[in-house]
């Protein structure tokens, strides 16, 4: 008690603090450049994990395919990308131009040369951010994607596959629907860590929503509000994202339980049914279900 | 009789995990519409060999045919080697297999279970697969069930399930892995009578089982199995009522 008091109390000072500035973060909230800074950070969230989730899959596929090739190039990549700082592969793609500066395609040892592009003007800041993002995640999500594919038991491919199914097909539309139910809940806390992790490459300015701020409180000089400003909206983004993880585990919950719980949605109807009815003071029971 | 006779020939199949012999030396014909019963204690390599038949397991020597084409393998400069993935599919799709423990798609309703193979690999139209899957359910006795998911059934219905999905492909022989022996005992006979039912309407059946009562009443000829030997064979009520082998003598003994 003591303690939530405690809290409470710094908490009311927190937000009543004159510093706090409370006008200011109104009035940045919804200003153009944050707006551009928030699409921005969606778009490298969206981007990144897509990329992450495809090479994560081909990565899992490649470690459990049982070929020597394929696994050690898997788990080479996986131990490069997993072993070295976020913040490291996002400076190294940004410079990657200062280390390769023209990228060539000819015919090798003194041959004509087909096309040549200017390693700068590929490796935009952007795309280097989208670049380490995306690689460093695909790493982490191979591991998830194996761990859920490795879920399902083995009797399924091969019922599959006595079936005449070829182990592609078997394992499109057989193992995988089946391992994406353990693969999200720890898919949804890459997404929101991916939304956070997108601020990193503030460092090279490229204006995401953290960028953003910064550039504006490098102007005004408030940075506190300003931050409020970035955190709120991080805060609404990554909401957003549990609530969607929700629904998307119970679609692929299918199958998987004898019947579903209801939505706190379905919940709050079905009590506000009972509490139309009357019979909310004497009946207690468990919100309704389908079966 | 002629080779062409048999559906399925087994000949001098060898087997080992490791150093251990599963299969010694397991030859067997089939013919067309039999019924074939196969048992033994555990470990005696019928799972086994009811597996390499549809080349779920590869060979260490010996052939396997159905209709006269060789399983799992083709003949290339005096050795054999294992056919690509696509024949196989192709060769397997032409056997239907249940086991013991249904491996029913789990994310797929009891009618999805049913015609997802006649749609992905026979490329059959969906109204047709559904018409066929809706018979098929009604002939195991399960047509209601058809929009349920497998976890909502119980272990006899799954099963019931299972063998409707291995029969919508149309196979030329079914092979069963002991396929009453998850099952709680009062739900046996619900499988059973339908296994008898397929038995009855001409179909041809390899079925690995513990249920003498099934392999008495409904095989044509049965096989005793024993350390990867076939031990004893012949009509089904003379090897259980009167045993030649010792080993076949202890085994059903201890049945009692």
């Amino acid at each position: 008690m003591l303690v939530l008091a405690l809290a409470l109390l710094a908490a009311y000072g927190l937000i009543t603090s004159p510093t706090m500035h409370w006008d200011v973060v109104g009035q940045y909230f919804t200003s153009r450049l944050v707006l551009e800074g928030l699409v921005r950070t969606i778009y490298l969230t969206a981007a990144a994990m897509g990329m992450g989730i495809v090479l994560g899959v081909i990565l899992a596929l490649m470690r459990m395919s049982g070929s020597v090739t394929l696994t050690v190039f898997a788990s080479s990549f996986i131990w490069l990308f997993r072993g070295t700082p976020l913040l490291v592969q996002i400076i190294f793609w940004y410079n990657l131009a200062s280390f390769i500066p023209r990228l060539t395609l000819g015919v090798p040892f003194g041959g004509p040369e087909l096309a040549s592009w200017d390693v700068n003007s590929i490796i935009t800041p952007l795309f280097a951010a989208l670049l380490a993002l995306g690689l460093n995640e695909g790493a982490y999500m191979s591991e998830i994607v194996r761990a859920g594919i490795a879920s399902v038991e083995g009797g399924q491919m091969e019922a599959a596959l006595v079936l005449g199914m070829r182990k592609g097909q078997a394992m499109r539309r057989i193992i995988l629907p089946q391992a994406v139910r353990i693969i999200i809940p720890p898919t949804g806390n890459q997404a929101i860590g991916m939304l956070k992790g997108t601020s990193l490459v503030s460092v090279i300015s490229t204006p995401e929503l953290l960028y953003s701020v910064q550039q504006i409180y490098s102007q005004n000089y408030l940075p506190i509000p300003l931050l409020v400003v970035a955190s709120i909206w991080y805060l609404i983004l990554t909401t957003i994202l549990s609530i969607n993880q929700y629904y998307l585990e119970r679609h692929y919950a299918k199958g998987s339980l004898r019947a579903l719980p209801p939505t706190p949605y379905q919940r709050c109807k079905a009590w506000y049914a009972r509490f139309r009815s009357g019979g909310l003071l004497t009946t207690a029971t468990k919100g309704s279900s389908s079966q | 009789m002629s080779a062409c006779e048999y559906l399925l020939r087994v000949e001098n199949v060898h087997k080992s995990y490791g150093a251990a012999p599963v299969l010694r030396d397991v030859s067997l014909s089939v013919t067309l519409g039999e019924v074939l019963c196969i048992i033994g204690p555990s470990g005696s390599g019928k799972s086994t060999l009811l597996r390499c038949v549809n080349h779920l397991e590869t060979l260490d020597a010996g052939r396997i045919y159905l209709e006269d084409e060789l399983i799992g393998y083709r003949p290339d400069r005096g050795r054999l080697v294992e056919l690509r993935p696509a024949e196989l599919a192709r060769q397997r799709a032409e056997m239907g297999m249940v086991f013991q423990q249904f491996n029913l798609f789990l994310h797929k309703t009891v009618l999805e279970n049913v015609i997802e193979a006649p749609m992905v690999v026979l490329k059959e139209s969906r109204e047709s697969a559904t018409r066929r899957a809706r018979e098929l359910l009604e002939q195991v006795g399960l047509g209601e069930k058809a929009d349920q998911y497998p976890r909502q059934l119980s272990g006899g219905q799954q099963q019931r399930v299972a063998i409707a999905r291995a029969l919508a492909m149309r196979p030329k022989l079914m092979l069963f892995d002991e396929p009453t022996s998850a099952l709680d005992p009062e739900i046996v006979g619900d499988v059973l009578t339908v296994m008898r039912d397929l038995a009855e309407a001409g179909t041809t059946m390899l079925v690995v089982t513990h249920e003498m009562g099934f392999a008495r009443d409904v095989a044509d000829r049965l096989i005793f199995m024993a350390d990867g030997c076939i031990v004893e064979s012949g009509v089904p009520a003379e090897v259980l009522a009167n045993p030649r082998e010792t080993r076949t003598k202890q085994f059903l003994s201890r049945l009692g």
